[in-house]
């Protein structure tokens, strides 16, 4: 069959692209073009070519606050993925009481994310807080507020609590494709429940497993309001992630410069793990098939 | 190596079935004798599968008792059971090679690996698949991943039964053929117990000794290739088996005469007064077109297939088939057909009423 050429149907892509280029383009261009720049207000701008690349490549503050993101990064994907999978194994897979389960879970991904923030700070509270209390009245020193270790597990028990379900829902959409003639074939070969998992339900989750792990990356990588609500980034700056640390320069201190080249990279960051994680796990899979 | 006794079984998915209809398989007593190798055949829906299932244990059924000689094994799980099942769908290990899929059941089992290598070699060469084995299983095409599932069916040697559901659906003709040999041989080298499932009869009439027939849920019988072709018990086996099936037509029967439609057709046997829908079975096989005697008929089409002439007519409203030999002449003037009496069976509410001696 011949095909149409119609070049007026160019103009049908022109909404989106003008949607991108308000939402995506001309705002990162800005930030391009702040981080190449120094002002000392009034509006006047001056050339200053790498020079807050350079300071930021040599800013300890910034080495620090990129560790503790990849900290926090590491253990909750550590975490959460594998106690997602562990959940979705265990949900009952048809009925009732799985569409029960399914909206249960959905909930806490419902919950803004402020909201969340406000939640377990004064959950955690000593004075006031269920949690903080309770710990408090057994005699475990838990004080978010002043303890670096009490703030971490904290918000790190947040996330877990805020996004542990979506992998899980992942997972579990993942586990309800698979036909039943699998597990009944393992059972007439005497597999046990560990070659169950081994060879039929993570190969067939592998797909949905890599969507959620660059997903929960990419989001925890990015972090900014509910560790911003709870600690503020501290005590002192230990939970100062690198948002929080890029919000505090750049409106804080008014830094533009300085902050655009931070956001830059930051930028470039995330994007190159995302690479190199999607790289990885395709080369894994070609590698299992 | 067992037989395998069926007491009272039936099964309905429902958790309370109230009428018959409820059932996917209704209530049925059978031995499954040590060593033979029968054929399941059934449309499809008829309850195949389940009845498979519920032998290998991987469904309770809701009613009756499974035996493996003797021995009650109702409730005991599918590895108790030590059963080879190979599933209409394949189903493969994808991130296993092939030898590791072939290996899979024996290593589960604690064989050791000598063992093991050997018996993969000796069923991939079974299966054909003796230079695939170091490939991952994945992206394999459908016939090869379904003769890996075949080939982890018949891996191990000591299993009480083999129960194959429809396992060459997705195979190509030839291949077909010769994996049919092959579970042939399969069966006379180690005389296990094998239950073979398929829609196809000629698969089902040369691979068994004999033959089950299920319709709705029931076994409607149960017979070497012969019997079913000679006496169909009911009148789907007749209509199912032969091709083309058997010619049903609807009956009047009087002692050891049939009227159809008023005109008379002789039977080899005398009957007692019939209730119900009463109908005659006569294989096309034993039906002739003649000048001048027996029923008249409108002959509407000769099919010339090969070996033989297949007539397709109508006799009194009803389409009947004819098979002539392939030398027989068929002229416009033939315009009646006879039957061989002692091939004209008789049914009553679709079940094959037994005749006396005349
Ligand atoms: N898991 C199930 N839940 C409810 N009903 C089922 C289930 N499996 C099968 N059935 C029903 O039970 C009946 C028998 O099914 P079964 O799969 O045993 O048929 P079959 O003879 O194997 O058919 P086929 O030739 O299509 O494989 C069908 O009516 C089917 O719809
Ligand atoms: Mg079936």
């Amino acid at each position: 069959m011949e095909k149409t050429v119609n070049h007026r149907a160019w103009f049908l892509v022109l909404p989106v692209l003008l949607l991108v280029a308000f939402s995506a383009v001309i705002p990162l261009m800005t930030v391009v073009n702040y981080s190449f720049q120094d002002t000392f207000g009034n509006n006047e701008f001056f050339w200053a070519g790498l020079e807050w690349f350079q300071q930021m490549l040599n800013s300890e503050r910034m080495w620090n606050a990129l560790g503790r993101q990849l900290m926090f990064s590491g253990i909750i994907l550590a975490i959460e993925i594998p106690l997602g999978i562990f959940v979705a194994l265990n949900m009952p897979k048809s009925g009732f009481w799985s569409s029960f389960c399914l909206v249960l879970m959905s909930l806490p991904l419902l919950i803004p994310w402020n909201v969340v923030g406000t939640i377990w700070q004064i959950f955690g509270r000593i004075d006031i807080g269920l949690l903080g209390y309770t710990l408090d009245m057994i005699g475990i020193d838990y004080n978010y507020t002043q303890n670096a270790l009490a703030a971490w597990v904290t918000i790190i028990v947040m996330d877990v609590w805020h996004w542990t379900s979506l992998v899980a829902l992942l997972a579990f959409a993942g586990l309800k494709s698979i036909p039943d003639a699998f597990y009944q074939a393992a059972k007439i070969d005497q597999a046990s429940r560990w070659k169950v998992f081994r060879y039929i339900e993570l190969p067939k989750m592998m797909g949905v497993l890599m969507i959620a792990i660059l997903l929960r990356f990419m989001d925890s990588f990015m972090i900014y309001t509910e560790p911003f609500v709870v600690t503020g980034g501290g005590p002192g700056n230990t939970t100062t992630l690198l948002s929080i640390d890029l919000v505090k320069m750049a409106l804080g201190q008014f830094d533009l410069g300085p902050a655009a080249a931070f956001s830059l990279m930051y930028f470039l960051v995330i994007l190159l793990i995302s690479w190199v994680f999607y790289t990885v796990m395709t080369n894994l899979d070609k590698r299992e098939g | 190596m067992a037989k395998i006794t069926l007491d009272n079984l039936a099964h309905s998915y429902l958790p309370n079935p109230r009428s018959e209809d409820d059932f996917a398989l209704k209530e049925l007593n059978h031995d499954w004798d040590d060593g033979a190798a029968y054929a399941l055949l059934g449309s499809s829906g008829c309850g195949k599968s389940t009845l498979l299932n519920i032998i290998s244990g991987l469904l309770q059924p809701s009613q009756g008792r499974i035996l493996f000689d003797g021995k009650d094994v109702t409730h005991a799980k599918t590895a108790e059971r030590n059963i080879a099942q190979v599933f209409q769908f394949p189903v493969v290990y994808d991130t296993m090679t092939v030898h590791d899929n072939l290996a899979f059941p024996l290593r589960n089992r604690g064989r050791d690996e000598t063992y093991v290598a050997e018996r993969v070699q000796e069923i991939a060469r079974m299966i054909g698949m003796e230079d695939m084995l170091h490939k991952k299983a994945r992206g394999l095409t459908a016939d090869s991943k379904q003769k890996i599932s075949l080939g982890r069916g018949m891996v191990r040697k000591d299993v009480n039964a083999l129960l194959f559901d429809e396992p060459l659906t997705v195979i190509d003709p030839h291949m077909k053929w010769e994996l049919r040999t092959q579970l042939k041989k399969l069966h006379h080298d180690f005389g296990h117990t094998m239950i073979y499932v398929t829609h196809d009869q000629t698969e089902a009439l040369t691979f068994a000794d004999k033959v089950v027939v299920m319709y709705d849920g029931r076994v409607v019988q149960i017979g070497t290739p012969e019997e079913l072709f000679e006496r169909p018990e009911h009148t789907f086996v007749g209509y199912f088996i032969g091709s083309p099936g058997m010619n049903v037509i609807p009956a009047r029967i009087d002692g050891n005469k049939a009227y159809v439609n008023g005109s008379h057709v002789e039977l080899a046997q005398g009957y007692k007064p019939l209730d119900g829908k009463v109908e005659i079975g006569v294989r096309p096989e034993y039906a002739k077109l003649s000048m001048s005697e027996g029923l008249p008929v409108k002959v509407r089409r000769v099919e010339d297939v090969g070996r033989h002439k297949i007539i397709r007519a109508e006799l009194f409203g009803i389409d009947i088939n004819i098979i002539a030999g392939e030398d027989e002449r068929v002229s416009a003037d033939m315009n009646r057909v006879t039957f061989d009496a002692t091939h004209v069976n008789v049914y009553a509410n679709d079940w094959r009423v037994k005749g006396e001696a005349a």
